[in-house]
């Protein structure tokens, strides 16, 4: 008998650990904290977009 | 260096060899010499996983690109916060639930053997020229420091790499990590002040001239293909270069698997996602503020200077000398008109100010064509130089202008950085040559302590062959430019290997086997051809996107030509 992983379709959830808890207790969930990453990603963005037209 | 610096350096590195050894001490199989105690927590795998990555080429290489270029490198990272997302909420899952040593071996359960080592192999080639690239950011410190031939301390330093790494594994990689970065960031940001109040302007005055002479310009919206570092070939190309990077390269991989649950893993990459972009802008303006400072304080003509050293020594015509004189009137002039354009900002002159500027962008321009005159000059003595000296500016910084006892300290932990990186890049090389091609292919059924004993022949193995592409490359690009582009060249392959397992079911073993091996035929013609057709000199960062797209593409044209019945079937 193959191994389960050996099955394609056995890998069609990868999600599974999102259930898992983050911890902390704001952003309690993991699509909360990826929002809080993908936030301080435009942050930052704009922040060097602002020090580009600043000094050209 | 003095007497208290040399005692430094020399207590630190042996401190942190005796740590390492003393903890490591009992390694007896292969998946605690591979992936280490598999308890670690959240900040010490973002820490693990931020210092695998930057490694000492960020600390020495990047202020040297900031030197040269300014901020626009920073554009370079801008894929990877979301890249870092997706691998936390799809990959990293896979993997925990898999129990793999290695990512490969998740190829060869969902395709077949022959695709498993096709991605090994594209690992093992990548590292492989990459190790020999990255060898050159411990030589070049013992080169800076002890005023040795660079050829000599490649030697030395891959020597004491090969030890280290055989000696200690994984988990000696990551043990005194999290101390030397603090000791680096320390230092860096002492580094900062330091050259801050050495500066003869204040800090608008310091912001003023790097704007004047364009190094603060962080964000481009180009469409130009050809320029290098834009908004978009950073978030297209950097985003499948740093997916294919932390998703697939086993030295990152094997770093956040040691993780004691999905939550320490996710959250480590999440660590990176956040801080990766500000702390390459931090080491970004350091290198232009240091630009800054050489505008108030002579620089050598070419940072390298024992190459320089000794090109002078062979210069007979006395050409050098020559270019060195008009070196010094050429900066003598640029100073005295960058006084004249910040009095006249302070006046707020703004016509005097504007002429002023322009005059020294001339002086600027002048100052370089002289500088690239002793490179040709030094290249035509002497052809196997490394013309390019970015790498080189800012340990000649540290060395020239930090106080006593934090030179040393400081350079102990850019080597011990140096050091770690280099080790947990052959480690990984050791690990995936023993578990994807020698357990796989050649011995089955052998105890523990023999593929651990493999593993450490292999370490070896890979170490000799970065000394010697070391010794025999001519790198053109900077350290950190000449590692991204290596990765740009076969990543996407790797990369597309895993996403069309995971997202493409129907596309089986052969379809996207031949799918690989043609779209990383296509990236190396591409990259080759740049040097006979300047047209397709275009970004680095572009074949990440190109050669992942056209394996994936490939791969279902293939699978559609072969039909359904094909998928199944292994070889």
């Amino acid at each position: 008998m193959k191994p389960a992983v050996d099955d394609p379709g056995s890998v069609k959830s990868p999600c599974d650990g999102q259930k898992e808890a983050t911890g902390f207790p704001v952003m309690r969930t993991w699509r909360g904290v990826y929002v809080f990453v993908f936030g301080s990603f435009i942050l930052w963005v704009l922040l060097l977009l602002a020090l580009t037209a600043h000094y050209s | 260096m003095n007497h208290l610096d040399f005692v430094v350096l020399i207590g630190s590195m042996l401190a942190i060899a005796a740590y390492g050894t003393w903890h490591t001490r009992r390694h007896r199989n292969l998946s605690h010499y591979l992936r280490g105690d598999e308890n670690v927590g959240w900040l010490t795998i973002g820490i693990s996983v931020a210092a695998t990555q930057a490694s000492a080429i960020t600390f020495i290489s990047t202020p040297g690109q900031g030197y040269e270029s300014g901020l626009d490198f920073v554009q370079n990272y801008f894929g990877m916060p979301l890249a870092l997302i997706l691998i936390a909420a799809v990959f990293l899952p896979i993997y925990r639930r898999l129990n793999v040593y290695t990512a490969y071996e998740f190829l060869g359960h969902r395709f077949d053997a022959k695709t498993r080592l096709l991605g090994a192999a594209i690992f093992l080639l990548s590292r492989g020229l990459a190790a020999g690239i990255t060898i050159y950011a411990p030589a070049i410190i013992l080169s800076t420091v002890l005023g040795w031939r660079l050829d000599l301390t490649i030697i030395l330093s891959g020597l004491l790499v090969i030890i280290y790494t055989v000696a200690g594994g994984s988990q000696a990689v990551s043990l005194t990590q999290k101390y030397q970065m603090a000791v680096i960031f320390g230092g860096m940001i002492m580094a900062f002040v330091i050259l801050m109040m050495k500066l003869p302007a204040s800090l608008g005055d310091a912001f003023t001239v790097a704007g004047g002479f364009r190094k603060l310009g962080a964000v481009s919206f180009s469409f130009d293909l050809h320029r290098r570092y834009t908004f978009w070939t950073g978030l297209l190309g950097g985003f499948f270069l740093s997916l294919s990077y932390f998703g697939t390269d086993q030295s990152q991989v094997q770093r956040y698997l040691s993780g004691s649950s999905v939550r320490e893993s996710r959250l480590g990459l999440m660590f990176n996602a956040v801080l990766k972009i500000p702390m390459q802008f931090f080491i970004l303006l350091l290198g232009v503020m240091v630009f800054v400072f050489y505008q108030f304080e002579q620089p050598p003509v070419y940072f390298n200077q024992t190459a320089w050293h000794e090109a002078v020594r062979h210069d007979p015509g006395g050409k050098l000398r020559a270019v060195q004189q008009e070196f010094a009137a050429a900066y003598a002039q640029k100073e005295q008109l960058i006084h004249q354009w910040l009095d006249a900002k302070h006046a707020g002159n703004t016509e005097a100010e504007a002429a002023a500027r322009a005059q020294a962008l001339a002086a600027l321009d002048r100052s370089n064509a002289l500088r690239d005159e002793a490179k040709s000059v030094m290249e035509a003595d002497d052809p196997g130089v490394k013309s390019n000296d970015a790498d080189y500016v800012f340990v000649t910084f540290v060395l020239d202008h930090l106080p006593h006892g934090l030179i040393g300290l400081l350079i102990a932990a850019f080597f011990a950085a140096a050091l770690q990186s280099k080790s947990a890049e052959l480690n990984a090389l050791g690990s995936t040559t023993t578990v994807d091609f020698y357990r796989h292919l050649l011995k089955r059924d052998a105890s523990d302590a023999h593929y651990v004993a493999a593993s450490k022949w292999f370490t070896l193995f890979w170490g000799l062959v970065a000394i010697a592409f070391a010794l025999f490359a001519n790198l053109v690009e900077n350290l950190i430019q000449a590692v991204n582009i290596v990765g740009s060249v076969f990543y996407p392959i790797v990369l597309a290997l895993f996403i069309v397992a995971f997202f493409l079911k129907r596309v089986g073993g052969t379809a996207i086997f031949w799918g690989g091996l043609a779209s990383q035929v296509l990236v190396l013609v591409l990259y080759f051809l740049h040097h006979w057709f300047p047209e397709l000199d275009f970004s680095y960062l572009w074949y990440n996107l190109i050669g992942c797209a056209v394996c994936v593409v490939l791969s279902l044209i293939i699978q559609a030509a072969l039909g359904s019945d094909a998928r199944s079937a292994r070889t």
